[in-house]
């Protein structure tokens, strides 16, 4: 078994999100980056169980600068093999997927995981996108994932319910909470993850036709206006007169 | 021309198909073309579709489409959009429309903005449009020059319309792969509004102290005709069920009303909520760091507030 687990690096979930001056580049200085949440604690940790309990490879792909290294050896902490980095600085979720695919394309992975989605961009693009290029199908929210030979068993989470479905094996997939539990970094798992392989490769060309051209900020909340407990008749009056809601 | 994917899960429209279809006869009279819709698999009462602004209503009968697989739809979904001559697609930002917009974003080598939350406005080099995000914490405008573009769009973005009338349904027939996705069985909660789709949420945490405690939660949402919600440690403790944990790693929802009953409102929390058009938070706690996301607060025992709120909304119910 030879699985790919495509993994983001994104701004803590507890960073102030800022932007430069004219709104078109976010603002880093002084964010703390993470391993998107869900491509580490149910995309990795379900590709590295499977592997313990049936043998093969697991190697981590990030499309990213050096600056992504650490985020990269703590996936080969948790329990990736391998990694390899694909060395540009992505502008968009399409550009993700095409140098995911293009690394991709002759390497026969059996399964490629992606988290659900992003906690900075919140698309779910690239898996879908990385599925259409190579020709795969593609099962996303995917909350149980078992491995029957060559068939898949996977449950996936839609609108008020979940879907029971098989798959033949290879496909993409989206990770979502309830298939595996956060794993923390071993002493041993940091340690080796310093001398296992990072490979570096260069990103293919790649014509963009979509651009953030603007960031910009919520308006803030006008406050929140205190009730008295006793008078639940005020309260109903605003939610209808004011916020008209009910 | 900007064609709608209407999704009919089990053969029925839902809110997201109505909306979508809003959304793309509004973006269509913008763009100054029509607006057509396309449906997959046996449907229910397809020309409805009519009324929301589609002025066809196109449906690929075959009974191979009533289980959803992302390859076949999108194969068939971009054929259809290639015969029409889409300038522009428009899903449902669901669990089916995230699953095929970014594979149709490739098929038709086109732009996309998934989750798109405003209407389009035309600019020098395509159509610009926006979308939440940061887990709510910033807006980013998209701005898309390809000659087809596709958009998935945010659940409560747009209300439904009703701007026409029904129309009969062209059935169609189109060259599509195959799905190799077999779907053995679908469980779902039937009569309750799902979370991603519910207008009005009732949310609960561990303030509530004990499972048992949760029916003046559950008589709250009866009252609103709301769905129920909790956070995370009450999902993890298995106070209620999974589906109900909405925040960060659990469900995002953006109603139009969110009460929060003994909810402290950790980061992580507000990340899926945060989107709410209003937000009420009762805590006992004045600094629970819910009360600085919140519209309206109400600082006192839930025990107490609760059954009183219950019992002022059956009053304005029952004024009319």
């Amino acid at each position: 078994m030879k699985f790919l687990v495509c993994i983001s690096q994104t701004p803590d979930t507890t960073a102030k999100i800022s932007f430069n001056g004219d709104g078109t580049e976010f603002n880093a200085a002084g964010v703390q980056f993470i391993m998107n949440p869900y491509d580490e604690w149910y995309a990795l940790v379900r590709a590295c169980e499977i592997r313990e309990a049936l043998g093969g490879t697991v190697v981590a792909l990030n499309v990213g600068p050096a600056a992504n290294e650490t985020t990269i050896r703590k996936a080969l902490a948790i329990g990736a093999d391998e990694a390899v980095r694909i060395n540009a600085d992505p502008k968009s979720a399409a550009f993700t997927a095409k140098q995911i695919a293009a690394y991709a394309a002759d390497q026969k992975f059996d399964i490629i995981f992606f988290g659900k989605e992003t906690i900075d961009h919140n698309g779910s693009e690239v898996g879908a996108m990385v599925a259409e290029y190579l020709d795969l199908p593609y099962v996303s929210y995917a909350s149980k994932l078992d491995l029957n030979g060559n068939v898949a068993a996977i449950e996936r989470e839609i609108e008020g319910g979940v879907e029971e479905l098989e798959v033949d094996l290879p496909f993409v997939l989206s990770a979502a909470k309830g298939m595996a539990e956060q794993r923390i970094p071993n002493m041993r798992g940091i340690m080796t993850a310093r001398t296992k392989p990072l490979t570096e490769v260069q990103p293919v060309a790649f014509d963009e036709n979509s651009k953030v051209v603007q960031y910009t900020l919520p308006p803030a909340k006008a406050g929140v206006k205190l009730i008295d407990p006793e008078n639940m008749d005020e309260l109903v009056r605003l939610l209808h007169e004011e916020a008209k809601v009910i | 021309m900007v064609l709608v994917f209407a999704e009919s899960p089990r053969g029925q429209f839902k809110k997201a198909a109505f909306e979508a279809v809003t959304y793309g006869k509004k973006a269509a009279d913008i763009l100054g073309v029509s607006c057509v819709a396309i449906t997959l698999g046996s449907v229910k009462d397809a020309g409805e579709l009519g009324k929301y602004g589609a002025s066809r209503v196109l449906n690929v009968s075959d009974n191979a489409y009533d289980h959803f697989d992302s390859q076949a739809y999108t194969s068939a979904i971009a054929d259809i959009a290639k015969q029409v001559g889409a300038k522009l697609v428009v899903v449902s930002h669901s669990s089916t429309g995230k699953a095929v917009a970014g594979r149709l974003a490739v098929r038709l080598n086109g732009g996309l903005v998934s989750g798109a939350n405003s209407l389009p406005v035309v600019s020098g080099n395509g159509i610009r449009v926006k979308k939440s995000v940061f887990s709510g914490k910033a807006i980013a405008e998209f701005e898309l020059s390809a000659s087809v573009n596709v958009l998935s769009l945010m659940g409560n973005a747009v209300k439904p319309e009703v701007s026409g009338a029904a129309v009969s349904v062209e059935n169609v027939s189109v060259n599509s792969q195959k799905g190799r996705v077999r779907v053995k069985s679908v469980r779902t909660q039937e009569g309750i509004v799902p979370l991603p789709e519910a207008e009005m949420v009732v949310s609960a945490g561990r303030g509530m102290k004990e499972p048992g405690n949760w029916n003046i939660v559950e008589d709250l949402a009866a009252v609103l005709g709301a769905t129920t919600a909790c956070s995370r440690p009450v999902a993890d403790s298995h106070w209620r069920p999974h589906h109900e944990h909405v925040g960060q790693t659990g469900i995002a929802i953006r109603p139009n009303l969110y009460i929060a009953i003994g909810i402290s409102g950790a980061i992580q929390h507000l990340a899926g909520v945060n989107n709410s058009k209003v937000i009420v938070v009762i805590n006992k706690d004045p600094e629970a760091p819910f009360f600085k996301a919140a519209d309206y607060g109400i600082v006192g025992d839930l025990f107490d507030v609760v059954p009183r709120l219950t019992q002022a909304l059956k009053k304005f119910k029952s004024q009319g």
